[in-house]
């Protein structure tokens, strides 16, 4: 381009340019001058949305919990008392409670072993089209019908399925008939058990262990290892030294998931395990054929009040001192 | 003497890109030695290679005469300061230079003490208990200093460790490395593209380019003996001079190499000499640099402070002793 072309061009036009007409154009102008007005506008439905509704429902619930059901009436007395969750500590309650967290914390613990080296793998060495395929293959699943998956792994551990199948043919039937002959985690078929509760949480709740993990990962800049590589620690030293530190974020962050859906689930442990209840089952048969709200809140209660013990014990641990 | 590090036909292939290619190189015990060249010349290749980072696809790495092929980096007794410093965020000054000791299982107080020792050795003594993150650019490269020498190693490896600095704290760490080197006697192998960081620091230099390595010599010799055209342009500002133009002067028919300085500006148009027109002026405090115009030929000149000094588009005659013309060992 020549120079008289470029101040040619330059001559023509104004300083300032004029007004773009229009509504749009003094609705930019207006935005661009008063930015808080922007943010207002865009987070003032979402804010509406989770303060009064979802906030809002909560606390109608937390004030349930407080409110009693009369034994001989079946009616809900609204007088404020503590008798529900004194309710919450009788011992088939209490079971319920503990059952739901070892299972929780179990799951969690699982899921974070199968998902780091996936995670892994995806953070540091996938590239192009294996990260594409990474991503689809993680989430892929949680396209489909979250019951069709389930009631496919009813049937792929069921007694007739296809994993009893393939222990036999590997000539290790004798394996899992002693698994299932376990008191707590056995069962008639591991589609009754606990196990195969497990299986299935452990199952559906990965890609939500994965992602943050991934992302924890991805920002852990690739020479750190080699620092530590060159600075003489064994690839195991430099895991617990320095990968593994610096992605407790998202291991946190993941098992914030999967530990509060585990919490809070009540179809999987229904489909796939013994009859035993899992606290969502528990709220979900108070609130529905029991009638007793109150107790059912004061259980949906259990979750929140644990997590925030979960998160507070983390905070305390530094794993959001990265963040 | 055993070399230091030695390279022995040694290649680094990426698919088809061939990043360090039949490179042959010794690197004496002691010595301060500079691997120079633009980006993508395979200088940080060889760096890597040295460190375990990469494997030679074909020939052979021997550190103090043992072969290191297949040797995992955290097997040898060899460590980087790198570019980026590559510090632990998560962990603080003291423990980040410790770490190499912990990691062989050094006590927790003796390690602390090394530490500390390391971290007055580079001028931060009690910065330890900060976080990387609360340091400047100057003090986290002092850390990754101290860092790879609290590990006493056999050679340390300095991959552009000054590049994101400016330009008066680059200088004043030049000095300080040269000193630190000298006093501790280990190895220095330090990979840069800036050819007068390398000119100013080493005892020797390779210029690299396509992953080949194009001259090894003394500072002296690099800058005024270039072996190639490649050399003579990248190590300074020499002026390159075509055959025929060294004809000339010289009666052989080479590439040749003239200094700015060694170029006299005269203002009068009548005396002998290669006619030129001045292009433009820069300049440098000290001198001021012409950019000439001889017949097509383009050179550079520098005119010392205080001389006179043409005009732009100003016609002079430019004049030089011919045993400062340099003829290069590259073939016309």
């Amino acid at each position: 381009m020549s120079v008289q072309a470029v101040t040619g061009a330059t001559d023509v036009a104004a300083a300032i340019l004029p007004k773009r007409g229009g509504f749009a154009g003094s609705l930019s102008d207006l935005l661009w001058r008063r930015p808080g007005l922007l943010l207002f506008l865009m987070l003032a439905p979402p804010l509406l949305w989770l303060g009064v509704v979802y906030i809002g429902s909560l606390i109608a619930l937390l004030a349930q919990s407080f409110f009693s059901i009369d034994e001989f009436s079946g009616l809900i007395s609204r007088e404020l008392t503590l008798k529900t969750y004194g309710d919450l500590f009788q011992a088939a309650n209490l079971d319920i409670i503990v059952r739901t967290v070892t299972m929780a914390a179990l799951v969690t613990l699982a899921s974070a072993v199968v998902a780091f080296p996936i995670a892994y793998y995806a953070a540091r060495y996938a590239r192009g089209k294996w990260k594409a395929l990474f991503y689809l293959g993680v989430m892929l699943p949680l396209w489909s019908s979250y019951l069709v998956k389930i009631y496919a792994w009813k049937l792929i551990l069921a007694k007739e399925g296809i994993l009893t199948w393939l222990f036999a043919k590997l000539h290790l039937s004798w394996l899992l008939d002693s698994w299932l002959s376990l008191p707590v985690v056995g069962g008639n078929s591991l589609s009754v058990s606990f196990t195969g509760t497990f299986i299935v949480f452990v199952y559906v709740w990965l890609p939500f262990m994965i992602l943050p993990i991934q992302a924890a990962l991805e920002r852990v800049p690739g020479n750190l290892v080699e620092a530590s590589s060159d600075l003489g620690a064994s690839p195991g030293q430099t895991f617990r030294n320095v990968l593994f530190p610096l992605a407790l974020p998202g291991i946190v962050a993941g098992s914030i998931f999967t530990f509060s859906l585990t919490l809070g689930d009540y179809i999987i442990p229904q489909i796939i395990g013994t009859s035993r209840l899992f606290i969502g089952q528990a709220v979900y048969a108070q609130q529905g054929t029991a009638g007793n709200i109150p107790l059912a809140a004061a259980f949906t209660v259990v979750p929140i009040v644990i997590m925030g013990f979960y998160l507070w014990g983390a905070k305390r641990m530094g794993a959001f001192d990265a963040l | 003497m055993t070399p230091a590090v030695a390279f022995q036909k040694t290649s680094r292939h990426f698919g088809a890109v061939r990043a360090v290619d039949a490179v042959d190189l010794e690197i004496k015990p002691g010595e301060f030695f500079a691997m120079l060249g633009p980006s993508g010349s395979g200088k940080t290749t060889c760096l890597r290679l040295i460190a375990g980072f990469e494997q030679p696809t074909s020939g052979s790495i021997s550190i103090f005469g043992e072969r290191a092929e297949g040797v995992p980096p955290y097997r040898r007794n060899v460590n980087t300061v790198f570019q980026d410093y590559a510090l632990f965020p998560h962990l603080n000054v003291l423990d980040n230079v410790a770490y190499g000791l912990m990691v062989r299982g050094m006590g927790k107080d003796e390690r602390h003490r090394a530490a500390e020792d390391a971290l007055k050795l580079v001028q931060l003594p009690g910065y330890g208990s900060r976080k990387p993150g609360q340091l400047s650019g100057g003090q986290r490269q002092r850390v990754a200093l101290a860092r790879a020498l609290v590990n006493k190693p056999k050679v340390l490896l300095l991959d552009e460790p000054l590049g994101a600095l400016d330009l008066k704290l680059r200088e004043s760490m030049q000095e300080e490395l040269k000193q630190l080197q000298k006093a501790l006697g280990i190895t220095f192998v330090f990979v840069t593209h800036d050819q007068g960081e390398a000119l100013s620091m080493a005892d020797r230099v390779a210029v690299f380019n396509d992953g080949r390595i194009m001259q090894v010599g003394a500072p002296e010799d690099i800058y005024q003996r270039p072996a190639s055209r490649f050399v003579a342009d990248f190590v300074g500002s020499s002026n390159v001079l075509p055959p025929d133009f060294v004809q000339r002067y010289a009666g052989q028919r080479r590439w040749g190499s003239l200094r700015p300085e060694q170029i006299r500006v005269g203002r009068d148009k009548s005396g002998d000499g290669v006619a030129a027109r001045v292009l433009s002026r820069h300049y440098l405090g000290a001198a001021t640099k012409l950019a000439l115009d001889a017949d097509g030929l383009r050179l550079h000149a520098t005119v010392p402070a205080g001389a006179s000094l043409p005009d732009d588009g100003e016609h002079v005659m430019l004049s030089f002793n011919r045993d400062q013309l340099h003829l290069m060992e590259e073939q016309a």
